[in-house]
Order: C-alpha cells, then sequence, then structure tokens
C-alpha cells in the first residue's frame, strides 16, 4: 500500500466544491485508488453524489443523539457508496447556533483516532465556504491534508475567496507541511475566464491544475444525485473529470506555497484582462441617478 | 514620611524594573510610584491589561460578577452557564454570610452549573439552558429568581441567553437576569462588576415585576450598597444606621434578595461602602430616580464616626442626634480596644494589597491603632479609585497598580513592613519570609470587621498576626 495521501477541496460558497470533488474522485475510484470523503460541511452534502441521498447519520447528530463523540463507534459513521468509496459526514448545528468550526475538529479527531484512515489511499476533505475560523482550517493543518485544490472561477468574487484560502494556506505551510496543489476552473463563462485563472494561478505561485468546461450532463446528473462518471461514463464532461483525477494523482508532493496577493493587486488583475473597467474613483459609494 | 523613606522607595521601585526586559519595564513603570502629596491622584496608571508572563493577581469578568456582585443575592439560583470548571472552582462563595436555609430559600454556597459538554458547544446551549431551569423550578421551587453567568464559551459560540431567559420567565413567573459576563471580556474582574450592575438595571430594575412591587416607605430609608457581608461585615454596619434611626430596606448583595434590590430605587440615600464595584449602579439610580449617593467607610472608630455624621447630615436633626447617640455608646467599646491594642501596635508598618475598596478604606483602621501604611495598591483599581486614596495616605507612600508577585515580593523585602495584608495567594510567600500576614479579603476566616463591633476583631487579629510569639522562634538558617 502505498502511503496515505490526503487532500482538501475548498472554495468559494456555490462554485460546485462538492460536485467536482466528488466527480474526480469517483474517477480516481475507477483508477483503483480506496478512497474516504470526509465532509466538513453542517449541511452534510459533500457525499451525496456518491451515496445517492443526503447522508443522515454524522458524526455530530450520532454524537448529540448518544450523548458525546466517545460513546460512537466508527462503524456508526462510514457509508459505502459509487465503487466502494467510504464516505462520513461531520456535520453540525442548524444554521446560526452552536459553533460548527469546533464539530469539524471533533469530528475529524474521533475519524482519526478510531481508523477512518486505515487501509486508505485517499482521504478528502470537502470544506464548506471560506476559511472563516480555526476549526474551518482543521484540515489544513498539520498532519491533515497535505494538498488544497481550490475550486474557482472567473467570478471576481470566487477569485477573492481563492486568494483568502491561500492566506490561510500559507499561515499553515510553515509550521505545518500543507501546500497548495493547485486551482481547479469549474467554467462560469465569464470573459477571458481561462486566461484569468491562469493569470491567477501565477500570481498564487501555483497552477491551474484543470478548466473544467460547463456542461449540462453534470445538471442531469446531480438531478439524479448520481456523479457524472457513473451516470454518463463514456461523456466527454466524464473525461474530463477522469484527466483531472489523472492530474491530480500524479501531483503527489509537488503542491506550493502560496503567494496570496492584495485586494488591488486582484482589481489589477481584472483590469489587465479588461474585465473590469478603469475605475472612476468619483462615482464609487454614489447611487444611480434616478 | 521623612525624605529617606521617600528616596528608598523610589530607589526600590528602579531596582524592580531593572530586572524587566526594556518593553516590560516601560510598561510597568506606569503603574508604580511614590505618592506625591498635594497630586490629584497617586500618580499611577491602572486599568490597563497586564503584562504576559509575569503573575498578577487579578481575577475575570466572571469572576466580577459571579463571585462579587450576583453570587451573594441569596434567594436567586446563579447558573455558572457553560463549562464545569468555571462554577466548581468558586462554589461556596467569598464568605459572604446569609440567613436562611440551604437549598430551601438560600442558595450561596451551592454549585448550580449547565457543565458544557463538546456537543453544547458544537449545536449550542440554549436547549440546555432551557431544560436546567426546568430541572431547577422543579428542585428548588423556593427560589425567587435566577441569574445566568456567562462563561467565556457562550460569548464565542453566540447562544441567545437572553431570549432562552425571557421565555423561561415567562412561564415561570420569575425574574431571569442574562449576564453577559465572559471571562475573556476586559482587563480584568472590574468590567464584570460593569456587566452585572448593568444587568440589575436592564433586567432588576427595568423590570416588570419591580414596577408592580407595593412598598410601604418613610422618609428615613437607605440602601447599603456594595457591602458582600463577609465575615458578616453588613451586619455589623447595619445596626449602626439601624441604631441612629435610619431604615435600611436593602442589602446589596451580601445577605440581600431580590426584593431589596426591586426596592432600592424608593431609598432616599444610597450608601455605597465598595464604590469601585456598585458606583454604576448608584449613578443610575442618581440619575433616573433622583437618590443621592454617599460613600462611607466603616473601618475603624475615626472613619466611622465621620462616616454616620456625613450620612445623618442627609437627614434631619433626629438622625443627625441618632449618630451622636450611636458614637457616645460605642466609646467606651473603642477605648477599651484602644487602651488594649494600642501599645502593642504602635508605630507598626503596615503594606496592602487588595482589590476594591480596601487598599484605601482600612487605612483609619490601622492607624487608629497606631499602625503606619507603608505601601498600598489595587488589583484592579481606576484612576478615580486612586484619587479617592490621596485622602488616605501619606507623602511618600509606595503605590503599587495590578502588582506583580516579583515586585510585591521585592517591595516587602525592601521595605520591611511588620504586617502585610493581602489574599490567599501572597500569604504563605510572606509567611514563609518570615513577615506576618493577614488576608483582607476573606479577613482570614475571621471577621466581621466593618463597624464598631468588627473594629475589636480587626484589632485582635492583627495584634494576633503581627505579635504572634512564634515569629521570635523562627531563626533563618544562615544565623545559626
Amino acid at each position: 500500500m502505498s502511503a496515505l495521501r490526503q487532500i482538501a477541496f475548498y472554495g468559494k460558497g456555490g462554485i460546485g466544491k462538492s460536485t467536482t470533488s466528488q466527480n474526480t474522485l469517483a474517477a480516481l475510484a475507477e483508477m483503483g485508488q480506496k478512497i474516504l470523503i470526509v465532509g466538513c460541511d453542517p449541511k452534510a452534502d459533500s457525499t451525496r453524489l456518491i451515496l445517492h441521498a443526503k447522508a443522515q447519520d454524522t458524526v455530530l447528530s450520532l454524537a448529540a443523539e448518544a450523548g458525546s463523540v466517545e460513546d460512537l463507534e466508527i462503524e456508526d459513521v462510514l457509508k459505502f457508496g459509487y465503487r466502494n468509496i467510504k464516505c462520513t459526514e461531520s456535520g453540525g448545528p442548524e444554521p446560526g447556533v452552536g459553533c460548527a468550526g469546533r464539530g469539524v475538529i471533533t469530528a475529524i479527531n474521533f475519524l482519526e483516532e478510531n481508523g477512518a484512515y486505515d487501509d486508505m489511499d485517499y482521504v478528502s476533505y470537502d470544506v464548506l465556504g471560506d476559511v472563516v475560523c480555526g476549526g474551518f482550517a482543521m484540515p489544513i493543518r498539520e498532519n491533515k491534508a497535505q494538498e488544497i485544490y481550490i475550486v474557482m472561477s472567473g467570478e471576481m468574487m470566487a477569485m477573492y475567496a481563492a486568494n483568502n484560502i491561500s492566506k490561510g494556506i500559507l499561515k499553515y505551510a510553515n509550521a505545518g507541511g500543507v501546500r497548495l496543489g493547485g486551482l481547479i476552473c469549474n467554467e462560469r463563462q465569464t470573459d477571458k475566464e481561462l486566461e484569468l485563472a491562469e493569470a491567477l494561478a501565477k500570481k498564487l505561485n501555483t497552477q491551474l491544475i484543470h478548466f473544467v468546461p460547463r456542461d449540462n450532463v453534470v445538471q442531469h446528473a446531480e438531478l439524479r444525485r448520481m456523479t457524472v462518471l457513473e451516470y454518463a461514463p463514456d461523456s466527454k464532461q466524464a473525461e474530463e473529470y477522469r484527466q483531472l483525477a489523472q492530474k491530480i494523482h500524479a501531483n503527489a508532493g509537488k503542491g506550493t506555497i502560496p503567494t496570496p496577493i492584495t485586494m488591488d493587486e486582484l482589481e489589477d488583475l481584472l483590469l489587465e484582462f479588461g474585465v473590469m473597467e478603469q475605475v472612476d474613483e468619483s462615482i464609487i459609494g454614489k447611487a444611480a441617478a434616478a | 514620611m521623612t525624605t529617606d523613606v521617600k528616596a528608598r522607595n523610589k530607589e526600590v521601585i528602579e531596582e524592580v524594573l531593572a530586572a524587566y526586559p526594556e518593553k516590560s519595564a516601560k510598561k510597568r513603570v506606569k503603574h508604580l510610584n511614590v505618592h506625591e502629596e498635594g497630586k490629584p491622584d497617586c500618580g499611577v496608571k491602572s486599568n490597563i491589561k497586564s503584562l504576559p508572563g509575569v503573575m498578577t493577581i487579578r481575577g475575570c469578568a466572571y469572576a466580577g460578577s459571579k463571585g462579587v456582585v450576583w453570587g451573594p443575592i441569596k434567594d436567586m439560583i446563579h447558573i455558572s452557564h457553560g463549562p464545569v470548571g468555571c462554577g466548581q472552582y468558586s462554589w461556596a462563595s467569598r464568605r459572604n454570610y446569609f440567613i436562611g436555609v440551604t437549598g430551601v430559600n438560600a442558595f450561596g454556597t451551592m454549585q448550580f452549573t449547565s457543565d458544557f459538554q463538546e456537543k453544547d458547544i458544537v449545536f449550542g446551549g440554549d436547549k440546555k439552558l432551557d431544560k436546567l431551569m426546568d430541572e431547577v423550578e422543579a428542585l428548588f421551587p423556593l427560589n425567587n429568581g435566577l441569574s445566568v453567568q456567562s462563561e467565556c464559551p457562550i460569548g464565542l459560540i453566540g447562544d441567545d441567553i437572553e431570549a432562552v431567559s425571557k421565555k423561561k420567565a415567562k412561564q415561570i413567573n420569575k425574574t431571569i437576569v442574562p449576564v453577559r459576563c465572559e471571562g475573556f471580556r476586559g482587563v480584568s474582574q472590574s468590567l464584570g462588576h460593569h456587566i452585572a450592575n448593568d444587568a440589575v438595571r436592564d433586567w432588576v430594575l427595568e423590570g416588570s415585576a419591580a414596577k408592580t412591587r407595593e412598598f410601604e416607605g418613610t422618609p428615613y430609608d437607605v440602601a447599603i450598597i456594595g457591602d458582600y457581608n463577609i465575615g458578616g461585615d453588613a451586619w455589623s454596619s447595619r445596626i449602626l444606621l439601624e441604631e441612629m434611626g435610619l431604615r435600611v430596606i436593602a442589602q446589596w448583595s451580601g445577605d440581600g434578595t431580590l426584593k431589596e434590590m426591586e426596592a432600592t430605587p424608593k431609598a432616599k440615600l444610597n450608601l455605597i461602602h465598595c464604590y469601585r464595584s456598585m458606583n454604576y449602579i448608584s449613578r443610575y439610580m442618581e440619575e433616573k430616580y433622583g437618590i443621592p449617593w454617599h460613600e462611607y467607610n466603616f473601618f475603624g472608630p475615626t472613619k466611622i464616626a465621620e462616616s454616620l455624621r456625613a450620612i445623618a447630615a442627609h437627614f434631619d436633626d433626629k438622625i443627625m442626634e441618632g449618630a451622636e447617640r450611636v458614637i457616645a455608646k460605642y466609646q467606651p467599646l473603642t477605648d477599651a480596644v484602644i487602651a488594649k491594642y494600642k501599645s502593642r501596635l504602635e508605630g507598626k508598618t503596615v503594606m496592602l494589597y487588595v482589590g476594591g475598596l480596601r487598599p484605601r478604606h482600612v487605612v483609619g483602621a490601622y492607624e487608629d491603632l497606631g499602625m503606619e501604611i507603608a505601601g498600598t495598591g489595587y488589583e484592579f483599581g481606576h484612576n478615580d479609585d486612586y484619587q479617592r486614596t490621596t485622602h488616605y495616605v501619606k507623602d511618600g507612600t509606595l503605590i503599587y497598580d495590578d502588582v506583580t508577585a516579583f515586585e510585591l515580593e521585592k517591595f516587602v523585602e525592601k521595605v520591611k513592613p511588620d504586617l502585610v495584608g493581602s489574599g490567599i495567594k501572597e500569604k504563605y510567600v510572606f509567611q514563609k519570609m518570615g513577615v506576618p500576614f493577614r488576608q483582607m479579603h476573606s479577613w482570614d476566616y475571621s471577621g466581621p470587621y466593618h463597624g464598631y463591633d468588627g473594629f475589636a476583631i480587626f484589632a485582635r487579629d492583627m495584634d494576633m498576626a503581627i505579635n504572634s510569639p512564634v515569629w521570635s522562634k523562627t531563626k533563618a538558617p544562615w544565623k545559626s
């Protein structure tokens, strides 16, 4: 057995992290890799396409029922899905209460201590939105994910989030061993998207590991709670995810320490590509004339 | 004090500062000084964050609210909301004596906690708090109200304790006070006092129960504010006020009740002993209800007489005569105490390091016994405390704010006082140095020290500490 590889997918909320990660991991499973997916999102929808259902029994919901996480058995929280991919979800509180970040920490510690990672080739963490607090940075920290893949698009806010996540990685890169594996651009069909993504990757001292084109087959597969790999294995889109999986597989140990940029630099980048026009400073903060 | 002492004190300060790294010395120098007669304060900065790495003697906001202000309200149940430790290690109070049957109508020495577990952090603790309140109601139905004393995690995870409190207050038809006294707030317990005062304002004085409660007043109604009845202090104070003809309608908060708090806006005069911890609510009552407040001092016969007369001056001739009568009545007791102890204590020096009011308030009591204050300082005082201190200390007195363990040890070593008065953490350090010591937070399990009766006990205790034969039996190993 080769050494366990731990990777994580981060990115702006709604960017298609879970879809991209599940399709890519399904392709990796096709390659014969043994995979564990750890969903780190209170919504617990990181494994829906693999399991064909939303995971109901999350680590934290079961722990709350049983009294504490110490009362759980590892079997209770592990589910097997497409191509025997192991799935688990941290779960967490309903929106607006408690501390979801602490929940992620609790869940990951439980999984590690109870041998969920034994005999696996890959552990993949799927983490919600932005790195808002220490809890959601857990997979970046020491002895967790070795490489982070940031899912983004040509939209300004997605690029902004990618830059922010890079800051989080940089913070832990020196203390631990985490590296930025690359950007995955999930096409939104914005202007000069590929060029922008490549330019941002360069600025962040990383690579655009793959540009995933937009294809409605993804939508069709999602409606059936399936990955494209399972729903339409012969489609062009399935081939795209296979390519991404190959690239990630070959990317072991090639991650870099990111060099996050300032907000101004980011805006300059957009200007450079003509996506954003030179801002007339006098219009900032002014409402449209009636 | 002689110029020698003043110069020596300045030298001692230089010496302790020299031990610090430059950055620390730059910060600590502002907190150490020698009092200059005629200045408006003691020449030190205060209420500033303690230096990391030094051993400060301060507490936290939760300690200020639960431990000091709210804890002694005996007929309410004070819930330490969060993990078990904060409540567990502050269990059993600061010796705030109370009359009542524990577990039936008084709860001061019991510990109630929501005992947070991991899942409460992750999923929030509001439901647990709700349930806990039901259990408390079922088990202790004679409680007159609840308070929720927030520990750190409550503020971190954003629990809505106000919503729970409002809902349950309606259900059980009792006052429930949520207090946002998370320990990480502020630089010391001082902010906890302020937050607790604000909670009294918002949830008790402004609460609906207080407004509808009937009350039959008299022109002689006063409230004791900021006496925590440590070792019975409020009782030995209260009798003096009553003997001079006043009616004490409330004690805040030693041996106090919720109803007394609610009745306080009907007082004619608020009498504040611990200014630091309860000036906020007194100022509020002055503004809102027009109740004047007066800071008094019941330590030692000189200050007691001064205070009784000043209090009486707020009332009519009858009360003023009453004050004179009380002073005269206790004169023989005072004379006897002084006759017995003054000769044994005359000329002895004291260094103090305490909390809210005592670094200044006890000075007069020592002076009544012929003793002298060589140094004093506040754990969590503000500038107004140091202003008030100028009326008590003499020129050249060593002043130390938020003193560190190292500084206090050095100061005592150099100044060589005959007695140190501070807390439990300091006690054994100084006793092992061969310096007599009294705990001035808990009265070393003695007390009361307030009032004339308290003075007799105070004098006995100080004599016991300083003149104990044990000190003549100690021999330094290097002086064999």
